[in-house]
């Protein structure tokens, strides 16, 4: 009996955050009648908005996981001196409030830095321009790829690995046909972390672009402009793409899974 | 065509320290210790997984003591066999085959296949195998790159009495095909019953090299002795008289036991604990009695250890009750007894 009364009080726990996350949300997707969210899907700067945030957010995540898939496989293996402190600065943009690392990648690439002046060569500049957007949301969201995929290697045991090598396999193959497909499932979890984090972030990338505007910057100003019921469509249309590509890329994962 | 020379390394808890050793072409090379002994660093090591800290490793006249492990031609299966989980089994055995003609990768598939018996597996995926199965897979895909010398870590630590049996079948016929094989293990029946030469390490250096009868027999330290337990151990051949089978030693000692066949070549063992001393032949049921002289008494854990001279040198061990009991001394001639269900024979 006792038993059942503890979970009847955590259930009604349950039940109130449940309210409280899907309260404002269900009451933000009733706020807009179907036919403005529909001219909202059709207003250009709406448009554009949303394929630039999604864009930008890919870019960075398929850029950086490059470098940061290879770079978990080595934390999963290795232990060196120092370690703490290099799993410490990969936590780093976690904790750092988001408008102060917007202003510490802007100070990174403004067009008098190394960065600035190789953009500058190439013919464009950071600070206001898809690429910055897409290194301030690459800057918050690195860390969920990189812990993500090394959870993933460290469910690789390291024997496996080993035998490969003994059947003749170069490092590099036995990378790509034993260590990543194992860990693939845990790699591809980050991988979609990243680019929703990316997706999301505001702060960083409202100081390095404020235009191009992703489209919560483009809320922001709609708000700040116009009020509440001139914003309200744009992050309904907005919540709605966000949910179908989340739901495609979970369908997709658990078809992994199954695999 | 396996030498090891003076090889050491310091690897964290483990260690290999001054190993040095030989193994010769067709040898079934059985390496010999307890747990952490350092057998596993050593196959390592051989394969090329590890680096020696310093010594050398010499395969067919060629130093590989730098050699990346790729290019070694040295087939290691491990303890837990490693078989790949997200490949089918086919692809398993193709792993090794990378870069050769499908023609030639399907050839050598279903011939390694159909030799160890597993060409119904081939399209499964390991999930869906057992131990056993698993186990020759591993062996299938690390034989299908025709290895120079096959390195076994405990293959049949994991396994229960009947899948032993299969497996040491396997791998004595694997032998018999010409594979040279180097086995660690703690078992020391596995030892005799698969090696034809013997290794014993403890805490990572080799204590003693030789066949089986030359190690357990004539163990060159207390440790070899220990570790085996026994002291009380005969190569034989069984005979039957009138229908009952016995062992007949080297020195022409029946011994009587339960089982085996004509012919049969091996080792007997018989536990001191089971060797009964009396002053006067005695009346029992135990089918083995013999007579024989004192020659060293020494005290030991569990008690005394009585050295007797029969045609063979026998091991009694009795606790210190009885020997004041027998008031035994050296030189003096006792009876000794023991059941047949009380001698283990090891087929060779």
């Amino acid at each position: 009996m006792k038993k059942q009364g503890l979970q009847w009080v955590f259930s009604i726990l349950g039940g109130l955050l449940l309210l409280f996350v899907l309260g404002p949300v269900l009451g933000l997707l009733f706020s807009s009648s179907p036919v403005r969210i529909f001219e909202t899907a059709r207003d250009p700067e709406v448009k554009n908005s949303i394929l630039l945030t999604l864009g930008t957010s890919m870019a960075g995540t398929i850029l950086f996981a490059v470098a940061a898939v290879p770079f978990s496989w080595l934390l999963a293996r290795y232990s060196f001196p120092l370690k703490k402190l290099v799993t410490a600065i990969i936590d780093l943009p976690v904790v750092i409030p988001h408008s102060a690392a917007g202003i510490a990648v802007l100070g990174f690439i403004s067009r008098d830095t190394l960065l600035g002046k190789a953009g500058s060569w190439a013919g464009f500049n950071f600070v206001g321009h898809p690429a910055g957007i897409t290194l301030a949301m690459a800057f918050v969201s690195l860390p969920y790829l990189i812990n993500a995929a090394r959870d993933g290697f460290l469910t690789v045991p390291e024997r496996l690995e080993k035998a490969a090598l003994t059947l003749g396999a170069s490092p590099a193959r036995v990378f790509f046909t034993i260590s990543l497909p194992l860990a693939w499932k845990n790699i591809l979890s980050g991988l979609i972390l990243m680019f929703a984090r990316g997706m999301s972030e505001f702060g960083a990338v409202v100081i390095i672009a404020y235009h191009p505007m992703i489209t919560p910057v483009l809320i922001y100003e709609r708000f700040t402009s116009f009020g509440l019921k001139y914003a309200q469509p744009v992050s309904v249309l907005f919540i709605l793409v966000v949910l179908v590509f989340f739901l495609i890329l979970r369908l997709l994962l658990s078809k992994t899974k199954n695999n | 065509m396996l030498q090891l020379e003076n090889v050491n390394k310091d690897f964290r808890e483990f260690c290999l320290k001054d190993i040095s050793f030989k193994v010769e072409k067709h040898d079934y090379f059985i390496v010999l210790g307890a747990s952490g002994a350092g057998k596993s660093i050593l196959l390592e090591t051989i394969a090329g997984l590890i680096r020696p800290d310093s010594g050398n490793l010499i395969l067919n006249g060629r130093d590989i003591t730098r050699l990346p492990i790729q290019q070694r031609r040295i087939g290691l299966v491990f303890q837990d066999h490693a078989v790949f989980p997200h490949m089918k089994v086919r692809k398993n055995l193709a792993y090794a085959l990378h870069g050769q003609s499908r023609h030639e990768i399907r050839g050598k598939i279903n011939s390694i296949s159909e030799s160890l018996g597993i060409e119904d597996m081939l399209d499964r995926y390991p999930s869906t195998l057992s131990g056993g199965e698993l186990q020759r897979v591993a062996l299938a895909r690390t034989l299908i790159q025709d290895p120079e010398i096959l390195l076994l870590d405990e293959p049949l630590s994991s396994m229960d009495s009947r899948l032993k049996a299969g497996l040491r079948a396997l791998l004595r016929r694997i032998h018999r095909d010409g594979q040279t094989v180097m086995q660690v293990t703690h078992d020391y029946e596995e030892a005799l019953s698969l090696g034809n030469r013997i290794a014993v390490m403890d805490h990572g250096r080799v204590l003693q090299t030789g066949t089986p009868d030359e190690v357990f027999h004539y163990p060159r330290n207390g440790f070899v002795a220990h570790f085996i337990g026994l002291k009380n151990f005969f190569p034989v051949t069984i005979m039957t008289e009138e229908g009952h089978p016995y062992a007949e030693t080297r020195g022409k000692m029946k011994i009587r036991l339960n089982s085996g066949q004509d012919n049969m070549k091996g080792f007997v063992m018989i536990r001191g604990e089971d060797i009964i001393l009396s002053q006067a032949i005695p009346e029992t049921s135990a089918l083995n009695i013999y007579q024989g002289l004192v020659r060293e008494i020494s005290a030991n854990p569990g008690g005394f250890d009585i050295c007797m001279e029969t045609p063979e040198t026998l091991h009694a061990l009795i606790t210190g009750q009885s020997m004041e009991k027998l008031n035994i001394h050296e030189g003096m001639q006792l009876w000794l007894s023991f059941k047949a269900t009380a001698v283990k024979f090891i087929e060779e």
